[in-house]
């Protein structure tokens, strides 16, 4: 059994000028140890996604899903009560601004064993000894001093290393890590990346990566989902979809990065033409129809997930096309 | 007129900070005897790691911030001779986030106008055409003349700021981090109108990011700055081909190209974050880099010569002769 599942999750937000469909339908399964990157640009849905797994949506933000299975719990039915047990002890997130999402009130020792102490019968020596070891493992030197520090004494870099620790004190299976590297310098990047790889690895954490970084996920996920507008276009193995990439969207980001080695420097990069469409009121058919260079008549109508490959999914009416291309 | 459009000579900047109510003052040198030539029509890129200087360097290109000692030159003639209006003439900043540099109360006309205004250049009739000018330069409809920044996207925002930057006719623009706050396939956009409004205007950039993988794309020379001294400068051809000094080895390792073959890169730079009050002995560099010997913690390093520019290591050249600079 895998262990998150989720099953047509729908998140629309009611506005003044008709409900906006954030997110339309995203499917996906998750087994443990295994990372998931969901790529996508503003807007596209992804970090409502994150939000909406740990259940923490703002309130008229409405969530809808034919299924949300965390190792076998239902989490569309689980009360406020029950996902409290959850959240921060069997998953947990790691969020994208290390400089606002500390309380700047409380020390990073208070922070740090607050969940540990609210989720198992331990003692402050037991939960601070566990801090002091989690920093240790993140590579911040003289952790126990660090515990009497507040987060302005920090820098952003060992901030984000906090942020992480306090993720793993209560061992989580799963953690939901949303940008947790844009941030940062591209030194400490590659460290922060290196740790969660190694404890994914010790402790056989499943990691949900929410990036819109291309090279990090190339770099660390196991599987890959493209969003655009909501849904997802293209799932797969890392491999396939940066090898193989079919989906014009997924082809246009690709081609959007400058890449040392690849590209000409100083010639002009790839470009998708036009913008994001809006996602208030209905919508109909492919979303990137109106951006893309192989759009037809039967882009209009609901397009399916395809299954162009052994771990290979993709969402486009013109698969024809692409694969002349490639 | 000069090859040479902005110099730099031995360029240092200090600032007193506070360690508390009843001690000392300590002196943090964030810029620290910098020297640079930057020729006219050139992209010199500014690379390093937040709190390296590069944008206090910046404040004192444009002139908001002087310098503790040593030069700034444009065009020749000392920048302290001139007063900020002047110095504003010919040389624009554009800077990292669209969001936060647009006065949000101002319509797009009056932002793109209002260095005309201070400068007191043309009449109101006259101002509008160049308004009108500068919108087609950077491909933004001549209809977003009266909205203002909140109904316009980030791309959008960023163009704006680029044509403000531009209706002055500067000799130098300074773009600190231009695109990171934007989404990739905008940047990519952005990128690419950059390099085309240099070709037609002849513009010289003065081009501070963090991401390698731009600054490949876009340069011509290359500085890396640590600690507030450049340890290397060469061609951007050199240094992406063979980078001397072991911390742009170690930036240059740090850039995750999108490849799923590869892993996350091991910099070996260690979790020693550096504090710039206490400056250690011998190599600035020497407590993160991983080939350092006694030598490196005894001894300052020389600056060594090279075909296409310089680095500051004991080791430079690898492998080869080298000529040191007396």
């Amino acid at each position: 059994m895998a262990l998150l599942e989720v099953e047509d999750l729908v998140i629309d937000i009611p506005t003044a000028m008709g409900t906006l469909h954030a997110v339309g339908g995203v499917s996906f399964a998750l087994e443990r140890g295994e990372t998931l990157a969901i790529v996508g640009e503003s807007g596209s849905g992804k970090s409502l996604t994150s939000l909406a797994l740990m259940n923490l949506l703002p309130k008229r933000v409405q969530r809808k899903a034919a299924k949300i299975a965390f190792d076998g719990q239902d989490l569309t039915t689980i009360s406020q009560a029950g996902m409290r047990r959850l959240r921060g002890n069997r998953m947990a997130m790691i969020f994208q601004e290390p400089m606002t999402s500390l309380n700047p009130a409380f020390t990073i020792g208070d922070q740090l064993t607050e969940a540990l102490l609210c989720h198992r019968k331990v003692g402050m020596k037991e939960a601070t000894d566990r801090a002091v070891h989690l920093l240790e493992k993140v590579g911040i030197t003289a952790a126990g001093q660090r515990l009497r520090q507040y987060p302005h004494q920090l820098s952003g870099g060992l901030r984000q290393r906090v942020m992480i620790a306090m993720a793993l004190m209560c061992g989580p299976d799963l953690i939901i890590a949303d940008e947790p590297t844009t941030a940062l310098d591209v030194t400490i990047q590659a460290q922060i990346l290196h740790l969660i790889a190694d404890l994914k690895k010790e402790f056989g954490m499943a990691v949900i990566l929410i990036t819109h970084d291309l090279g990090v996920v190339a770099r660390v996920a196991d599987k890959v989902g493209v969003m655009y507008a909501g849904r997802l276009v293209e799932t797969g193995t890392s491999r396939a979809v940066f090898k193989q990439p079919r989906h014009p969207y997924t082809r246009g980001l690709l081609d959007c990065i400058p890449v040392p080695g690849r590209t000409q420097p100083g010639m002009p990069l790839g470009a998708i033409r036009g913008q994001v469409p809006n996602l208030i009121g209905r919508l109909d058919g492919c979303a990137f129809r109106n951006r893309c260079d192989f759009a037809g008549p039967e882009c209009a109508a609901d397009i399916p997930l395809v299954r162009t490959g052994a771990d290979h999914e993709v969402r486009c009416a013109r698969l024809d096309a692409t694969e002349v291309a490639a | 007129m000069s090859d040479i459009v902005l110099e730099l000579r031995n360029v240092t900047r200090t600032f007193q900070v506070s360690q508390g109510l009843f001690r000392k003052k300590a002196t943090l040198t964030a810029v620290a005897g910098v020297s640079l030539q930057v020729k006219r029509g050139e992209v010199y890129a500014l690379v390093g790691e937040s709190g390296s200087g590069k944008s206090t360097l910046a404040k004192m290109l444009l002139g908001l911030l002087p310098p503790s000692s040593g030069e700034i030159l444009i065009d020749g003639a000392p920048i302290a001779a001139k007063n900020r209006v002047a110095v504003a003439r010919r040389i624009q900043p554009i800077f990292q986030d669209p969001y936060s540099s647009l006065n949000p109360r101002k319509s797009i006309a009056q932002l793109i106008a209002l260095p005309l205004v201070v400068h007191g250049i043309g009449s109101a009739a006259e101002r509008h055409r160049k308004v009108l000018e500068m919108l087609d330069v950077v491909g933004l409809p001549r209809r977003l003349l009266n909205a203002s920044p909140s109904q316009l996207s980030g791309g959008q925002r960023q163009r704006v700021a680029i044509a403000r930057a531009l209706v002055m006719r500067p000799e130098v623009v300074i773009c600190d981090e231009p695109t990171s706050a934007l989404d990739v396939s905008v940047q990519a956009q952005i990128l690419n109108l950059l390099l085309e409004l240099k070709r037609e205007l002849g513009l010289t950039y003065f081009f501070i990011s963090h991401n390698l993988a731009v600054v490949e794309h876009l340069a011509d020379r290359v500085a890396v700055m640590y600690l507030g001294r450049f340890v290397e400068e060469r061609t951007r051809a050199g240094l992406f081909a063979g980078p001397e000094h072991p911390y742009s080895r170690a930036l240059l390792e740090s850039v995750l190209t999108p490849d799923p073959d590869l892993g996350v890169p091991d910099t070996h730079l260690g979790a020693v974050f550096p504090n710039p009050l206490t400056p250690v002995a011998g190599c600035p560099f020497n407590p993160r880099c991983p080939g350092a010997v006694d030598l490196c913690r005894a001894e300052a390093p020389p600056l060594v010569r090279l075909p296409d520019g310089w680095a500051t290591c004991h080791f430079a050249p690898h492998g080869a002769a080298r000529t040191v600079a007396a």
